[in-house]
């Protein structure tokens, strides 16, 4: 009897799994079936799960709550600000304008905003604020110091060296040792004016204050209604002549009204009506006195 | 002929768009085993050194990725003789040496074993137009040769210019740029049977191969066996085969004669299978383990056991000596051997300057077959080994492998054919575009 047994099996790859093999072998296939198909697989899923808009929501309110639940442990809380380098009245003005209700979180404050906000304040010359350990919102302020007083459309005002408001003053009474300034403009040349200021220091006690005249140039204004007009370029040392003059001669205590240094080739002085009167009848006396 | 011209050309440059890709796979299918290896080319120049040092035939730009043989299936006398099996067997091959090189292969070099070839002397002279041999003066003076009658269904394998002579001055590798008055050219061509020609391709083409080239396997086995200095001074490459018998002369570096006994190993197995009544795979593994061609003394008192299942004890425990093997194989080689004499006589061989014979191929691996070559081919008789290439596996180097080394060296380095050169101006279509340009050049 003939054994019956299986028919050797045959080594040749057939011709699809030859094809499968030799495609396996193509580099652009292969980097396609490992990179290419995860890939479009996860964004496929990803797409038909976030397809549904209540999952879409959930998803979203999850994210919320989570990123709520980071925001508000103790470590990120701030319980109190703290204002450093500003006057009472200043402080209550920038917890006035800055409404925050501790405690709350460190993200949900915008320091940058606040900073603005404080800022805008006008005795505030800078801020810093920054969120210290422990919780504390500190806001370092510089202040403005008022350097001079202006009369201004709007009543007394308190203005620092460089000439930004400070803040209004109640009467001219509060502030003696600050000299004052009028006139339309003047709050532009605070500086010059705090020159001339310095520069009159010798008769201080007479003056009453500066005024700007017609935005181009200083008066000073003394007691007895007595003014000093300086020209438009080099006040300063036109006024240090008058000084010098009044020094030499007591040039301001005679019966003036105005010495004019406008034109500084020039000098004018202008006397009051009687001494004018006085000068005149002096004159005639002399005459007379030549007369007979 | 523009036809064989176009399709040699589209292989070429099937060659040149692997070679740009780095991979190419060489085919060798034979009788006996089908073996394909797979070739990395890293950039040609890589490792060139000096004159001296390229002559290597350029082995160094490659190395061997992949190796695979696998039994053939369906080819007889090295022709394909049922077309299905045949193409199994390749895609065995092509897919295991993919599988150890890693990369895939379009382009495929093969070899024919069978296939008749026939070789033809061809010579053709022309007057140079200008004193100066140039490029359009060989295209002229290949295409003036006569082309012979080399018969219905034949195709040309190969046609390779080997000797130019230019006025008296003959043995010139390359004559551009000599001065001259008339060039003349000596060509070698190699016709094969279209048929079996065509059948491999149809094979390599039904595997999603693309053919790249296509050798005779006498020629690629004998560049990988002969050593330069044979090649240069003429020697004749036996390619003991399993169902053919190729051989090829070389002389001053190129082959002047190719041709193929239809007889081979497989006979020998065949007389083995039939002297002995055993299978011829048992037939085959007696052939390889104790084959011989002189028998000694010692031979007699040597029993060889042979197996068997057909249930008939006498019959399975059968034993014979090795003698009595040695008595039934020796006729079939000398019959080979014999053969091939033939064949060289009518080539001339005996008027080459050196006669040296190499064997090779794998029934050169039959122990005394040196001694009884050299009784019948003559006395300068050597057994060849393929020269080494680099990556090639242990198993791969055996003298089996010559043509499938060969295959390797031709696909890094292609002699010059017929098809490398331009077709000469006249023979251009009448309204060509190339013409027009050549007119161009030629005026300004």
């Amino acid at each position: 009897m003939r054994q019956v047994s299986a028919p050797r099996r045959d080594p040749a790859p057939s011709r699809w799994s030859y094809r499968l093999h030799r495609l396996w072998l193509t580099p652009l296939f292969r980097v396609l079936l490992r990179t290419g198909l995860p890939a479009f697989c996860l964004v496929f899923a990803v797409g038909v799960w976030m397809s549904d808009q209540g999952r879409r929501d959930d998803l979203r309110a999850t994210v919320l709550e989570l990123r709520r639940s980071i925001q508000e442990r103790p470590e990120f809380m701030v319980r109190l600000m703290a204002v450093e380098g500003a006057s009472a009245e200043l402080d209550g003005d920038i917890r006035e304008i800055v409404p925050v209700d501790f405690p709350i979180s460190s993200f949900d404050l915008d320091l940058e905003e606040m900073r603005q906000t404080i800022t805008g304040l006008d005795a505030v010359k800078s801020a810093q604020l920054r969120i210290r350990p422990g919780g504390i919102l500190s806001v370092e302020i510089t202040e403005r110091t008022p350097a001079i007083i202006w009369r201004g459309p709007s009543g007394l005002e308190l203005l620092d060296g460089e000439g930004h408001r400070v803040g209004p003053l109640t009467g001219r009474a509060a502030r003696p040792d600050l000299p004052v300034i009028a006139g339309q403009g003047a709050d532009l040349h605070v500086a010059q004016a705090l020159e001339l200021v310095a520069a009159a220091r010798p008769i201080a006690h007479r003056i009453r204050g500066l005024e700007r005249m017609g935005e181009r140039r200083w008066d000073v204004v003394l007691d007895r209604g007595q003014r000093i007009l300086l020209p438009e370029d080099d006040p300063v040392p036109a006024l240090e002549r008058v000084i010098a003059l009044d020094g030499a001669e007591d040039m301001l205590t005679r019966d003036l009204l105005a010495v004019d240094m406008r034109n500084s080739a020039r000098p004018t002085l202008r006397l009051a009506p009687r001494a004018v009167e006085e000068y005149r009848r002096l004159q005639l006396i002399e005459a007379g006195a030549t007369n007979g | 002929m523009t036809d064989l011209y176009q399709s040699q050309c589209a292989m070429r440059r099937m060659r040149k768009q692997a070679m740009d890709r780095g991979v190419i796979a060489i085919l060798d299918v034979g009788t006996s085993k089908i073996a394909c290896l797979v070739l990395r080319f890293d950039g040609t120049d890589r490792f060139r050194g000096a004159d001296g040092v390229g002559s290597l035939a350029g082995q160094s730009s490659f190395r061997v990725i992949g190796a695979a043989t696998t039994r053939s299936r369906g080819v007889r006398f090295g022709e394909i003789d049922a077309m299905n099996e045949t193409e199994r067997a390749i895609r065995t091959a092509v897919q295991a040496a993919q599988k150890m090189a890693n990369v895939r292969v379009d382009h495929v070099i093969a070899c024919l074993s069978g296939a008749a070839p026939r070789s033809y002397g061809l010579d053709g002279s022309v007057v140079l137009e200008d004193s100066m041999v140039s490029e359009q003066d060989i295209a002229r003076a290949l295409a003036s040769c006569e082309m012979p009658d080399i018969g219905e269904g034949r195709e040309v394998l190969h046609a390779q210019p080997v000797n130019f002579a230019l006025d008296h001055r003959s043995g010139l590798n390359d004559p551009r740029g000599q001065i001259g008055n008339r060039l003349s050219v000596d060509m070698h061509l190699l016709s094969a049977e279209a048929s079996a020609l065509r059948n491999l391709l149809y094979c390599i083409k039904r595997c999603d191969l693309e053919l790249a080239g296509v050798a005779s396997s006498a020629y690629v086995s004998g560049i990988s066996s002969l050593v330069e200095d044979e090649q240069e001074l003429g020697a004749a490459c036996v390619d003991l085969g399993g169902g053919t018998t190729g051989l090829s002369i070389f002389i001053k570096k190129h082959m002047i004669y190719a041709d193929s006994v239809r007889l081979g190993g497989d006979h020998v197995t065949q007389d083995i299978s039939k002297g002995l009544q055993v299978p011829l795979a048992v037939a085959e593994r007696i052939k390889t383990f104790h084959g011989g061609v002189v028998a000694t003394g010692m031979d007699d008192r040597e029993m060889i056991e042979v197996g068997g299942d057909t249930g008939d004890y006498e019959h399975d425990r059968r034993s014979f000596s090795r003698a009595e093997l040695i008595g039934i194989m020796r006729p079939r080689v000398e019959e080979i051997l014999e053969d091939v004499r033939a064949r060289l006589d009518a080539a001339g061989f005996e008027h080459l300057p050196s006669q040296q014979i190499v064997l090779t191929g794998g029934g050169s691996q039959i122990p005394g077959l040196d001694g009884l070559a050299s009784r019948i081919l003559g006395q300068q008789v050597r057994l060849g080994r393929p020269l080494r290439v680099q990556g090639l596996p242990q198993a791969a180097t055996g003298p089996a492998f010559a043509s499938a080394v060969g295959l390797c060296l031709f696909a890094a380095h292609p002699q010059d054919e017929w098809w490398d050169f331009d077709i000469p101006v006249e023979r251009y279509p009448a309204r060509s575009l190339k013409r027009a340009v050549r007119w161009f050049r030629d005026n300004w």
